[in-house]
């Protein structure tokens, strides 16, 4: 336990309170408390860049400690209800497009790489490449956010809802009538035109460090929407040609990869209820149980596997899935905006080797949420 | 960052009158309050915001006692209907768990201090510090709204599946609580990286005020249990607002994961309030006895094995839930170990008294009523601890004056304690010992009158959250209700004693009670920066160096 603090390894002979003393004896001008030899990215009760740049750092690796335990308990009710209906697990996933998923971890693998070059960077003085890279990780959290989008969205329009909303699939289903893409893209679209206009702003002020803060603002704008455009190549050619067919097994027809979940889904979800059952744990049997109350009614006795088909069991796989894939996609718009912050500040050269704190510790926090989504994306879309 | 106070504010006295010059009139104005970066200023909002809350909660408390003044078998004719008793006692509960008690001693007397003990300027990150602030202002907004709309009657503990279907507004209240979170979550992180990056030379661990262990110990806790509970409600809400179902049984959730996720973070929580306060009677009663705190590595080891043990007890409020028996019973062996250090802990503060020179004043009579009270108060938790007992006492007035022992006449108690050990420094006034005193008394009368009944209660079976009794009850219930009345009075006298200080006190001097930690080497009320001459560090509990000087009626160290 004998961490010592800096200011005890007798690096600074005290300078703070030898400040104090002059401060005292100088006459009040208002505010006696601005330090001469404290640079002005030195906070005034800090001592000196280290102990700034440590405390920082323990702050930032204490907030990730918080937030591995704040996915925790989602993560938790994965695991309790993965070990309780495995089953329906599987014939979940199976919605899931695992291409996406795969898109996106590369794209967020990809960030990871940038924002720790633009750590490098920040500490070489190298304002070009700083702005860039940043740019760069700002792109990919927003293309991320396009390919979710398509995700989200297709899922919406064909009733995978969370819990209580979830709509149990059958075959020739009829499509929603609303287009959830376009509500997504709302926002999207506005921030990018604004982006633009403010880009056009600072060429036409010819302003070096409105250009520098615009550029990547556009072209992360940009980003989402090859994001969404790429996830549609891949999920809506996919939505279109089941409507053609009038069908949900296509997959056969394009070698699709994943199997149709309705059809696959048969044997696995019959063969892992009957082995609960044995063990006598299983919430499907119960005939009078809350299940069936709530889930298969009458009329949707005709639906297939309706055991797992059904609110109570899918509707909560859901549930787990957009808690934690939501939760993280917050997590990717916070992130967005400390980077943006960041961006401003790299523009105005305030970075160098003794103050890139800031950038450091975004850093960590990029990183991190990468690492969750490395875990989401096998728990969620690779269990078949 | 580079002024602490923000260019709106102008300053009004000059740093060169060096004793008239102190934080509270360095500037003036709304907004040098509103915008402070200063952590004494920040302390002081808390301070008010928290006073305001504990007010809050005990009209609730009062209400509740007042009504159960009759066993008010027939609902029709009594005070308050069925539906509002159970706001009555949810707001009660919640209010004072989420927005007084947790943040009572860290954030409104931790952070006046801890730079201060330190002897630094401020904590790490004023800015979070003061954002932390303004997120406890949000949270205590979303409960207010919940007041004025349709209340809330689930319970502080928020168990589902009663809190999905309830008709009152639980996400308003959900989400405050997860605000609440977030703040408590950042001013222990605040706190934790302070005091490992910002000690001053000399100050090795185990230089420290023992004070700042407890904060340290708090902290861990609020740091690595908070965020469980942030998610949790979190998910409550998402329950209540698009129907999730992974705590509805009725769309095959499990009621019983959220308990084990509430109290995941709700028993270690139980030690965010209780770990100051044992470092607040550590400070005072080392202080008041005049003598070298007794095992202080103990005292210190203790906080941090409290907090990491505290992690691993959470099922023992989940006896009578539905978990596998060899559950109960490791959940139950594991809850007796964490009374080893709390015990430790009270054998040390005796050991301090012993063949000290104690000085019965306010401070000291409050540290002394919190022993006795939270020795019952811990004693009767192994009585719960129990497996057997407690399939019994669960869920009774014996649960209930459990932890009202531990909470009120632990937590609050130091809470006052420290508040008047620490008034002078935060105010510079010096308040009337003797009121004081009595304000202690009536305060030590009333609570035992209150909740000592209720044991007696608990063990005959009046079960706790019913807004009727049988009539057999109902003496010990009047007699509560009785205790409940003249705590009140005692709360409202000490109130008052503080209150005639700020406007009639003598001005306090640097030192008044002999302590040997830096805060008592600033002036009273400390200047803006804190310290005018660098301290010294040295050991904390030395007392022989410290010397009374009749002529400013104030202690000093002496210079070696
Ligand atoms: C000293 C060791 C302690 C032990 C062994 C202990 C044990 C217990 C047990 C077993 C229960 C569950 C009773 C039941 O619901 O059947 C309980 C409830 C409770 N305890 Fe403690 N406790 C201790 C200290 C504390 C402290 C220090 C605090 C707070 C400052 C505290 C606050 C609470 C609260 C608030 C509850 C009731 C929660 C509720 O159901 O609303 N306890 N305690
Ligand atoms: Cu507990």
């Amino acid at each position: 336990m004998k961490i010592e603090s800096p200011r005890q390894q007798g690096r600074h002979p005290f300078p703070k309170f030898q400040k104090t003393m002059t401060e005292v004896a100088a006459p009040a001008d208002g505010h006696g408390h601005d330090h001469h030899d404290h640079p002005s990215w030195l906070a005034h009760h800090f001592d000196d860049a280290e102990q700034q740049y440590d405390s920082g750092k323990l702050g930032m690796w204490l907030f990730l400690v918080t937030e591995v335990l704040f996915f925790s308990g989602m993560f938790c009710a994965y695991v309790l209800y993965r070990n309780r209906n495995p089953e329906v697990f599987e014939f979940c996933s199976a919605f899931l497009n695992e291409k996406l998923g795969a898109i996106n971890t590369g794209v967020l693998l990809f960030s990871s790489l940038t924002m720790a070059w633009a750590v490098r960077a920040s500490q070489l003085k190298q304002t070009k490449i700083l702005v860039g890279m940043l740019g760069a990780t700002l792109g990919c959290a927003a293309m991320f956010l396009g390919v979710k989008s398509v995700e989200y969205s297709h899922k919406w329009g064909i009733g995978l809802l969370p819990g209580r909303y979830y709509v149990a699939q059958v075959e020739n289903a009829p499509h929603a009538e609303t287009n959830y893409l376009q509500m997504l893209c709302v926002i999207p679209a506005i921030l990018s035109a604004v982006f633009l206009l403010y880009y056009v702003y600072s060429l036409v002020i010819a302003s070096k460090f409105h250009q520098r803060v615009a550029g990547p603002l556009l072209v992360s704008g940009l980003c989402f929407f090859a994001g969404v455009g790429l996830g549609n190549i891949l999920e809506g050619g996919e939505h279109h040609d089941e409507h053609g067919a009038g069908s949900h097994a296509h997959d056969d027809a394009h070698g699709h990869a994943h199997a149709d979940p309705l059809v696959q889904g048969v044997a696995t979800a019959e063969k892992a209820t009957v082995e609960t059952a044995d063990e006598g744990i299983s919430f499907v049997k119960t005939s009078g149980g809350p299940v069936n109350d709530v889930a298969v009614t009458k009329e949707e006795e005709g639906i297939p596997n309706s055991k797992v088909n059904n609110q109570g069991m899918a509707g909560l796989f859901f549930s787990i899935y957009y808690c934690m894939t939501g939760v993280h996609a917050v997590h990717i718009i916070g992130g967005m905006l400390v980077i943006t912050w960041l961006i401003v500040k790299a523009s105005r050269e305030e970075f160098h080797s003794e103050y890139f704190g800031p950038v450091d510790n975004v850093g960590l926090y990029w990183h991190l949420v990468d690492f969750i989504w490395i875990y989401l994306f096998p728990l969620l879309y690779l269990i078949t | 960052m580079s002024a602490v106070t923000s260019p709106m504010t102008t300053t009004v006295a000059s740093p060169d009158k060096s004793p008239e010059h102190h934080y509270l009139n360095h500037s003036s104005g709304f907004l040098s309050w509103a915008l402070t970066l200063d952590h004494k200023r920040i302390g002081m909002m808390y301070l008010a915001g928290i006073l305001f809350s504990f007010f809050l909660g005990g009209v609730f408390a009062l209400a509740i006692r007042i009504h159960l003044w009759n066993p008010n078998l027939d609902p029709e004719a009594a005070w308050l209907s069925n539906a509002t008793y159970n706001r009555v006692f949810t707001l009660h509960g919640a209010i004072m768990v989420f927005l007084f008690i947790i943040p009572s001693v860290p954030a409104a007397l931790g952070n006046f201090l801890l730079p201060i003990m330190l002897g630094t300027k401020d904590v790490a990150f004023p800015r979070l510090n003061l954002g932390s602030f303004y997120l406890w202002v949000t949270g205590l907004l979303f409960f207010t709204y919940t007041l004025f709309s349709s209340g809330i009657d689930t319970g502080w503990t928020f168990y589902t599946p009663y809190s999905i279907e309830s008709k009152s507004a639980v996400e308003a209240a959900t989400l405050g609580v997860f605000i609440l979170g977030f703040s408590s979550i950042f001013t222990g992180l605040n706190f934790i990286v302070t005091i490992n990056t910002m000690r001053p030379p000399g100050m090795t661990w185990f230089k420290m005020p023992l004070f700042l262990w407890a904060v340290y110990a708090t902290s861990i806790i609020q740091v690595l249990a908070t965020p469980v509970l942030g998610i949790t409600v979190l998910l409550l809400a998402l329950e209540r607002f698009i129907g999730i179902g992974i705590f509805d049984p009725a769309l095959n959730g499990d009621p019983v994961t959220f308990q084990h996720f509430f109290w995941f973070y709700s028993h270690p929580a139980v030690y965010i309030m209780i770990l100051p306060a044992m470092g607040i009677i550590s400070e005072l009663m080392s202080v008041h006895s005049h003598k070298g705190i007794f095992g202080y590595r103990m005292i210190a080891y203790s906080s941090i094995a409290i907090a990491l043990f505290g992690f691993l007890v959470w099922g023992h409020h989940m006896f009578t839930s539905g978990m596998a028996d060899v559950t109960t019973i490791v959940f139950s062996a594991l809850t007796f170990t964490v009374s080893i250090p709390s015990a430790i802990k009270v054998f040390n503060w005796l050991g301090t008294m012993y063949q000290g020179t104690v000085a019965l004043n306010t401070p000291m009579i409050y540290a002394l009523a919190f022993i006795f009270l939270f020795t019952i108060g811990g004693l009767t938790g192994l009585f719960l601890g129990a497996l057997s007992t407690d399939m019994h006492l669960h869920d009774t007035y014996f649960v209930v004056a459990h932890f009202h022992y531990v909470m009120m006449g632990g937590t609050l108690v130091a809470f006052l304690g420290g508040l008047f050990h620490w008034w002078p420094k935060m105010t510079g006034k010096m308040f009337n010992d003797t009121a004081g005193i009595l304000s202690a008394a009536i305060v030590f009368v009333g609570f035992n009158l209150t909740f000592l009944p209720q044991f007696v209660l608990g063990t005959r079976g009046m079960p706790r959250r019913y807004a009727s009794y049988v009539r057999e009850f109902q003496q010990l219930h009047q007699l509560s209700t009785i205790g409940a009345m003249t705590l009140g009075l005692g709360l409202l006298v000490a109130g008052l004693v503080l209150l005639h200080s700020l406007f009639y006190g003598k001005k306090a001097p640097m030192n008044p009670w002999g302590g040997a930690t830096l805060e008592w080497e600033c002036s009273s009320p400390p200047p803006h920066d804190n310290f005018s001459s660098p301290p010294t560090v040295g050991d904390p509990y030395d007392f022989t160096s410290v010397e009374y000087d009749g002529k400013t009626g104030s202690y000093f160290k002496k210079k070696k």
